[in-house]
This record gives structure tokens, C-alpha cells and sequence, in this order.
């Protein structure tokens, strides 16, 4: 039956992204950008929609809040997993909502009124079948996959408004999107580039190779030597794994101490990040906040005995509180960490930040 | 005037009547002579004087005084005040300003003194340049000399006449000039950047003619980076320095007090060419050229030899051994029981005190943070673990991570500033700042010998860049920056040292007590005006 095997099919792939997922994490496995894991989480969702068995946008909904709570208890810290998810049952509810023909704003406000009449208005208002559901759905979902495409793009058009030439900026381990800021206003306007290079996976280094080689002045700087020549830096642009929902970051290790360094210096600190990153997390949410790899990076096994004796943390994130960031440049434009839960309920529903 | 100032020589200076006057007198010409040179040294603040450059070097060459009686009916006048001063105060005072305040000296003679001093002033001022050790001596606040500071060379490179001046130096001291390596960054270009793989001594002959084997041997040491850390530097050189005394034999016709400190002149700029001098050494250098130049001329060789290398042994005991105990007394009082003690890199009076206090059965374990690419602490991880105290090892980006555990933050220093900043290893400034976001009291731990009267507000204008091929790693067989020399626009910055402003640092514990950040000045004086 080609139904079965379309959901063999299906099955298959969602095991095949939750080994990924779970590989990727640890570090053993391939790393992918955050703009990768978006496109491909997208992708399945597009061919969930596609190929599942669903009657009803609630049924559909509840396929997908199922695959994405597997997707994101795979790899907790990749983020924009559940981001993605959330996004498609905004996608969903928005098209339900436009094919009942009722305006969405109702819908998402909560009003007084609403909270004193409705009552159990959620399940089941989307138990209504409509037969162009499935089509809208898809092509919402193309909407977006283009949308992440040019995120970058987007981005990267933004930097001849924040860098003016002569300038030192500062960067810190390697982000694709800040390399892509530069790199646009490198066209244009001479500046020099500091890069932290981020001890112990040192990925400053490749990003300092690539600049470079773009005829950019890129200088490699230990991560000790932060404070030391923060004096003399312009900017801090920076980029990040989450942007959490209170506006603060979750970032590589050692941003807190850029930051703080930033701080006392009134250097602004930039955030480059695209909206995909955006995450309705909050900070407190200790067991799942930090993610630690093996201590190897950070003492090798060649140490010997003392292994036995010592505790080695390697920690690979950090928490920045928003206080001490300065703007975030996303492809939606620029913004200060105080509108971000703004953007967070344009994004998605509140219903869904908890999956 | 001749026979009154024979008069008042003899009743001073000479004990011993044994000699034929006029022998005495020639000889006592002589060192008139040499004395006249030396205030003039003293008014320069540093080895070689200009009017020294312009003679031949004293060094290397049998002495020339005998042309010297020639001139002395000239030079009389001037070193009439000479033998009052000497005696008196300690004489690398350049100025001969102390010397009034303490003797009553004839007012004829102060005031010449003044002249002169004002003459060499205004020579000084003209001639703004270099000398051989990179350490300023700082005059203690005499108001009859403004202090003409000169910059030390290892902070002018960009500046082409000081290095031509430098290697012209260089080649009269027969020492290989070193020549710096790889693409410097823009912000440092007044800095030296060398190579580890091409230490100095490969420029040298074997065996070395000028300079002492020990002085060779610690050269090399320093540039390879054997021996590392402020305390380990100078008792390594103080040591070599013993060598030197031991082995050193007084040319005829000359005085050891004089001759044996040009002999060190050349091994101090060998010593710089391997590795720039710590303050510390600046100041271990300066309280040695001192006692040799307090050696009284009377003194016979094997006396003055064996006095010389007490002194030595005495110098580092009371200021480095002696000191860590202190230290290590105050500390303690400062470690409770079930503190989270947090350290960075490896310093040996941090770790002395937390050995001292862990034998004292205080209860607490130990935070180390390390940082590329020198990852020091692993030494004192090490360290600390034989001793059985319980560490946990972190690099510095997890900062944040672990400083939320932490009750207490002990820094060591290279050395503390006179403003009040503390000069230490690089990413000190950066631990004290998060530290001091989360509330956790930082305290320092520095010995009074490493005190330095320079001030500096920023990391830049004085600093040591080390190799910077250090800072490639190769991670899963690849090494990133392996070819960074063929890029034009890449560069690598491996700095040494940092400063920490005084509003991060809570304590500075020293062997004199505990005392606060901004009293440095105050010690200083303090030690100065004992001096």
C-alpha cells in the first residue's frame, strides 16, 4: 500500500533526524549551524504535513507537538528544533483561523472578556475539517523555508549601518552570521578585527582564517587576553546559540566575560542573531540551561594520574543577562533586548511554549 | 686649595698610612676621577653614562686613568665635594640633592653640587635615549631634581634611532642583537616579538668570551622558558650572579666596586636580549649593583667576594623566603574552614600559602583556572594535588560557569605599580573583573621586593609579546592557522602580562601586612627613605 510505505517512510526519517540530533549534540558527530538544523527540521515538518494521517488541523497539531517533543528531548540544547516547531503550529493555527474565515487577532488576544466567556475554547475549535487546509499548511511552511534562507542575507545587508571604517571590532569563537557581517561591510569600509579565540574547541580560529582571507585585518587573541585589549576595541559583535525570551543569550563559553568586559569599558555589545534563534525560554531552567562536553578538550587524557584525582568541568554554554546587551540585529531588523518578548508573541503562540 | 683637599681626603678616606704619597696621591687622582664619573652615572639613573659612551668602554680595556693626572689640576675643583656625598647616602641616588639634608657640608660645595646636577639634567634632557636595563630607578621626591625619566628601550621599537642606538650598544658589548619575528599587530608595533626557536645563543660563540657561562646557561633558560615565574627568575639570577662573584677576579689597577659593576653591564643585556627583565629582577639588579658599589676600596677581594655573596644569600632570604612565610601567615588568617578558593595560573606564593594553609588543617578546595597557551595551572594543579587538597580544573571561558562556587579569589602578581594597578599574567584583570560582578572578594598576594615605581593605566604601552606560533593548536589533525604567516592580514597576539585597576583588587597581602591596592606608594617611600 503506498500509504503504509509513505509512513515507513516517514517514521524512518524522523529516526534517522533523532539519531542526527543526538550525535550531532555530543560533539562525535558532524556540527551543523543552527541555520541547518532549522532548514531540516523544517523539511520533515513539511513532509509530516505532507504525509501523515491527519483529518483535522487539531489532529495535525497533535502529530507534530509529538514529533517535536521527541526532536527536542533528543537534543535539549539545540533550540531551534522547537523553535521550528512552534513556528509550524503558529503556521497551522493562523491557516485554521483564516479558513474559518475569522480574523486572527481574536483569536490571540487574550482580552478580559475572552478569559470571563470562552472557557474550553482550544482542542476543540480545531476539530473542523477543511479541504485546502493541507495545501495552505504546505505553502505557509515554503514561506518560511524561504524565509530562513535569506536570513543571513538579511542580515548581512545590515552591516554598513553599524560599522564605520577605522574601527576595532571584537568577535569571539566562530558564528556564521557575524562572518557574514563582516565580510558584506568588509566590502566597503577598512576596519580591524579582533577574534577571541575561544579555548578549548578554538573555533576563533577558523573564523579568523576565514576573514582574512577576504583581505580583512583579522588578529588572533587568547581568550585571557579579553579584558587586556578591550580598551581599545570599537564594538563587540557577537553571535549566539539562543536568545532567550527575557532577551538574554545563551551563547558559546566565555561570552559572559566579553560582555562584563564590554560593560566596564561602554564598549556596545551587538548581537547578530536571526529570529530563528528565539527561543521562549527562560534562563532559570537550570537542569537543561548548561550542557557540558567531555573533559578531555579541557585536560587531555595524556595528563595521566592526576585525571583521577581532579574534577574537569567543560562547560559550552553561558548565560549573558540582557543588561549588558547593547542591540540584536536580526533579519527582521534591529532590536534592544527589552522588545524581545514582543517579537516572541509575533512568533509564537503562547499556547505552545511548552510543547 | 690642592694641599686642603689632600688634607681633607686623607683624614676621611684613608685609614691605612702605609703607602708613599705620592703614589696615594696619583692613585687618589685616579679615584677622583673614577668618582666624578660615577655621580655622573648616578645622575643618569643607569648604567652607561654618555660621557662614559663617549670613552672607551670601561669594561674590556686596562684601565686609561694614567692620563687622567694630566687633567686633574682641572678636575680638582669639582670632586672637592665628592668625598662628602659618598659616604653619606646610597649612591644610586642620582642626585646630590640628600647629601646637603644630611651632612653639613660647606655651601660652596652644595652649591656646586647643584650646578653640576642641573648640568646633568639639561645633558640628560637633550639626550633622550636608551640605556641597558629596562628599569627605571625613581629618585625619591628631592625638589632641588626634577626626575628626568628616560623611556626604557624595550618599549621604543618603532622608533629607528633607539634601536640603532640599541645594537650599536649591543656591539660594543659583543652581544648578538636579536632580531624580532613574525607580522606584529599594529597596536603593539613598540613591542619585541621573538621566536623561541631561535633563542640567542645560537648567535653566540662557544664558548662564550664576554659573557659567563651561567649567564649564558640562565639566558637560555629564560628565553626557552625553563624558568618562568617572577620568584624563580630572580633567585635564578641572583644565583648566577653568586657564580659570577665567585668567579670573578680583579683586573690591576683596578677597584672591584668599580670594575665588577661594568663587568655585569653586558651580562644584564645579554640577559634582556633573551627575555625583558621583570621588576623584580630590576629591583634584584639595583640592590646589587648598590652593595657592590658600598664595597669600601680597602677591602680586599676574598673579603669583599664572600661579603658580596652573603649579602646575596641574605637578599633572597629575607625578601623572597622570609616573605612567602609572612605572607603565608597573613593569608591563613584569611582561609576559614569550607572556603572555595579559586587561582589562576601558577604562581609560587599563592601555592605556598595554600600548602601552608592546608597543613595548618584548614578545610577547602581549590578552584585552578588555566588559559591558553602557556596552561600554567596545570603546574599547579599538579602541585596541589600531591599535597592531597581536593582541585577542580576549569579553563578561563568557563568562568562564569564555576564563580558562582567560589568564596574567595587569590591572585599572584608580577609586580604592583605605583598607581595602584597590579601587573600580573594575562586574563589576572579578567578573573578580577567577573569576580567582582559576582561579589567574591579578590585578594593579591605580592612580595615588597617586586614593588615598581612605574605607573601604567593600560595593558598596551608596556607589555611582553611572547612566540606567537604558540597560540596554534591543531584539534582533530587539522592546525587552523598553520600557514598565518602567509596571510597578509593575519596576525597573532600572544600577550604576557596585564594590569587589574585597584577597584577590582579587595586586599593586597604583603610581607609588610595587608594593605589596600592604593598604598603601594606608601611602601615604596617607606622602603626608600630605609634605603
Amino acid at each position: 500500500m503506498p500509504g503504509a510505505d509513505k509512513e515507513t517512510d516517514l517514521t524512518e526519517r524522523i529516526e534517522a533526524f533523532l539519531a542526527d540530533l543526538k550525535r550531532g549534540g555530543s560533539g562525535t558527530g558532524p556540527l551543523r549551524g543552527s541555520g541547518e538544523m532549522a532548514r531540516e527540521t523544517t523539511y520533515l515538518l513539511r513532509r509530516i504535513t505532507a504525509q501523515a494521517r491527519w483529518s483535522s488541523a487539531g489532529d495535525l497539531m497533535e502529530i507534530i507537538r509529538n514529533e517535536g517533543r521527541r526532536m527536542t528531548a533528543a537534543q535539549p540544547s539545540e533550540t531551534t528544533v522547537g523553535n521550528m516547531v512552534r513556528r509550524v503550529l503558529k503556521i497551522i493555527r493562523e491557516e485554521y483561523a483564516r479558513s474559518r474565515g475569522s480574523s486572527e487577532e481574536t483569536e490571540q488576544q487574550e482580552s478580559l472578556h475572552k478569559l470571563l466567556t470562552a472557557g474550553e475554547l482550544s482542542e476543540e475549535t480545531f476539530r473542523e475539517h477543511f479541504v485546502h487546509l493541507k495545501a495552505n499548511v504546505i505553502e505557509a511552511i515554503n514561506e518560511l523555508l524561504t524565509e530562513l534562507d535569506g536570513t543571513t542575507d538579511n542580515i548581512a545587508m545590515q552591516a554598513l549601518e553599524h560599522i564605520h571604517s577605522n574601527e576595532v571590532i571584537m568577535t569571539v569563537g566562530r558564528s556564521r552570521t557575524v562572518e557574514a557581517f563582516l565580510k558584506d561591510a568588509a566590502r566597503k569600509r577598512k576596519f580591524h578585527v579582533i577574534v577571541a579565540e575561544c579555548a578549548p574547541f578554538c573555533q576563533g580560529h577558523e573564523m579568523a582564517t576565514g576573514l582574512s582571507k577576504v583581505g580583512i585585518e583579522t588578529t588572533v587573541i587568547a581568550d585571557a587576553a579579553i579584558f587586556a585589549v578591550m580598551s581599545r576595541v570599537n564594538k563587540v559583535i557577537i553571535g549566539t546559540q539562543t536568545v532567550l525570551a527575557n532577551g538574554g543569550l545563551r551563547a558559546v563559553n566565555g561570552t559572559h566575560s566579553v560582555a562584563l568586559a564590554a560593560r566596564h569599558h561602554s564598549t556596545p555589545l551587538i548581537i547578530c542573531a536571526p529570529m530563528f534563534k528565539l527561543s521562549p525560554q527562560f534562563p532559570n531552567e537550570e537542569d537543561t540551561f548548561h550542557k557540558f562536553v567531555s573533559p578531555h578538550e579541557v585536560l587531555p587524557f595524556t595528563a595521566g594520574e592526576i585525571l583521577s584525582k581532579v574534577n574537569v568541568h567543560c562547560p559550552v554554554f553561558d548565560y549573558v543577562p540582557p543588561e549588558l546587551i547593547t542591540l540584536f540585529i536580526s533579519n527582521i531588523g534591529g532590536n534592544a533586548p527589552s522588545y524581545i518578548y514582543r517579537l516572541m508573541s509575533e512568533l509564537y503562540h503562547p499556547e505552545d511554549h511548552k510543547l | 686649595m690642592y694641599h686642603r683637599y689632600v688634607v681633607v681626603a686623607l683624614s676621611r678616606r684613608k685609614p691605612n698610612e702605609g703607602k708613599e704619597l705620592t703614589k696615594e696621591e696619583k692613585q687618589r687622582l685616579r679615584k677622583q676621577k673614577k668618582h666624578q664619573k660615577k655621580q655622573k652615572e648616578r645622575k643618569n639613573e643607569k648604567g652607561p653614562s654618555e660621557t662614559e659612551k663617549d670613552k672607551t668602554p670601561v669594561s674590556l680595556l686596562p684601565p686609561p686613568q694614567p692620563v687622567a693626572t694630566q687633567k686633574a689640576p682641572s678636575a680638582l675643583p669639582a670632586p672637592a665635594s665628592a668625598p662628602i656625598p659618598v659616604p653619606a647616602s646610597a649612591p644610586f641616588h642620582s642626585s646630590p640633592a640628600p647629601s646637603p639634608a644630611d651632612k653639613p657640608a660647606k655651601s660652596k660645595a652644595e652649591l656646586k653640587a647643584e650646578r653640576r646636577a642641573r648640568q646633568e639634567t639639561d645633558r640628560a634632557a637633550k639626550q633622550p635615549g636608551s640605556s641597558s636595563s629596562g628599569i627605571k630607578t625613581k629618585v625619591p621626591l628631592s625638589e632641588l631634581n626634577p626626575v628626568v625619566k628616560r623611556l626604557p628601550e624595550h618599549v621604543q621599537v618603532d622608533d629607528p634611532a633607539v634601536v640603532k642606538r640599541l645594537a650599536k650598544k649591543l656591539e660594543r658589548q659583543q652581544i648578538p642583537l636579536r632580531s624580532d619575528y613574525g607580522y606584529k599587530v599594529s597596536l603593539f608595533s613598540h613591542l619585541h616579538q621573538y621566536s623561541r626557536k631561535a633563542p640567542l645563543t645560537q648567535l653566540l660563540s662557544i664558548p662564550s668570551t664576554v659573557i659567563h657561562p651561567s649567564i649564558v646557561r640562565l639566558g637560555l633558560q629564560y628565553s626557552q622558558g625553563i624558568v618562568a615565574g617572577s620568584n624563580a627568575r630572580s633567585v635564578a639570577l641572583l644565583h648566577a650572579f653568586k657564580q659570577v662573584i665567585r668567579d670573578y677576579t680583579t683586573p690591576p689597577n683596578e677597584e672591584l666596586s668599580r670594575d665588577l659593576v661594568n663587568k655585569l653591564k653586558p651580562y644584564i643585556s645579554f640577559l634582556n636580549q633573551c627575555r625583558p627583565l621583570s621588576a623584580s629582577m630590576g629591583n634584584a639588579i639595583k640592590y646589587i649593583k648598590k652593595e657592590i658599589s658600598n664595597i669600601p676600596s680597602q677591602c680586599k677581594e676574598e673579603e669583599a667576594k664572600t661579603k658580596l655573596l652573603t649579602c646575596i644569600d641574605r637578599y633572597i632570604e629575607e625578601k623572597i623566603v622570609l616573605a612567602a612565610k609572612a605572607i603565608s601567615k597573613y593569608a591563613i588568617e584569611k582561609i576559614s574552614d569550607g572556603d572555595v578558593i579559586l587561582v589562576y595560573g601558577y604562581s609560587s606564593l599563592v601555592n605556598n600559602i595554600l600548602c601552608e594553609a592546608f597543613e595548618k588543617s584548614r578545610k577547602f578546595r581549590v578552584i585552578v583556572v588555566d588559559s591558553r597557551p602557556r596552561l600554567e595551572g596545570r603546574e599547579a594543579l599538579r602541585r596541589l594535588v600531591q599535597r592531597g587538597i581536593s582541585c577542580t580544573y576549569v579553563l578561563i571561558s568557563a568562568l562564569s560557569y564555576i564563580l558562582p562556587e567560589v568564596s574567595k579569589v587569590f591572585l599572584g602578581a608580577h609586580a604592583l605599580l605605583a598607581n595602584g594597578y597590579v601587573m600580573s599574567r594575562v586574563g589576572t584583570s579578567q578573573i578580577a573583573l567577573v569576580a567582582r560582578t559576582y561579589n567574591v572578594p579578590v585578594l593579591v598576594c605580592c612580595e615588597t621586593y617586586k614593588f615598581c615605581e612605574r605607573v601604567q593605566t593600560d595593558s598596551f604601552v608596556s607589555n611582553e609579546l611572547d612566540d606567537p606560533d604558540d597560540l596554534m593548536v591543531t584539534r582533530k589533525g587539522k592546525t587552523q592557522l598553520e600557514n598565518w604567516q602567509d596571510v597578509s592580514s593575519l596576525g597573532l597576539l600572544n600577550l604576557v602580562y596585564d594590569v587589574t585597576p585597584p577597584d577590582f583588587v579587595d586586599l593586597v597581602i604583603t610581607d609588610l601586612g595587608m594593605i589596600p591596592c592604593t598604598s603601594v606608594p606608601v611602601v615604596l617611600r617607606v622602603k626608600n627613605l630605609d634605603q
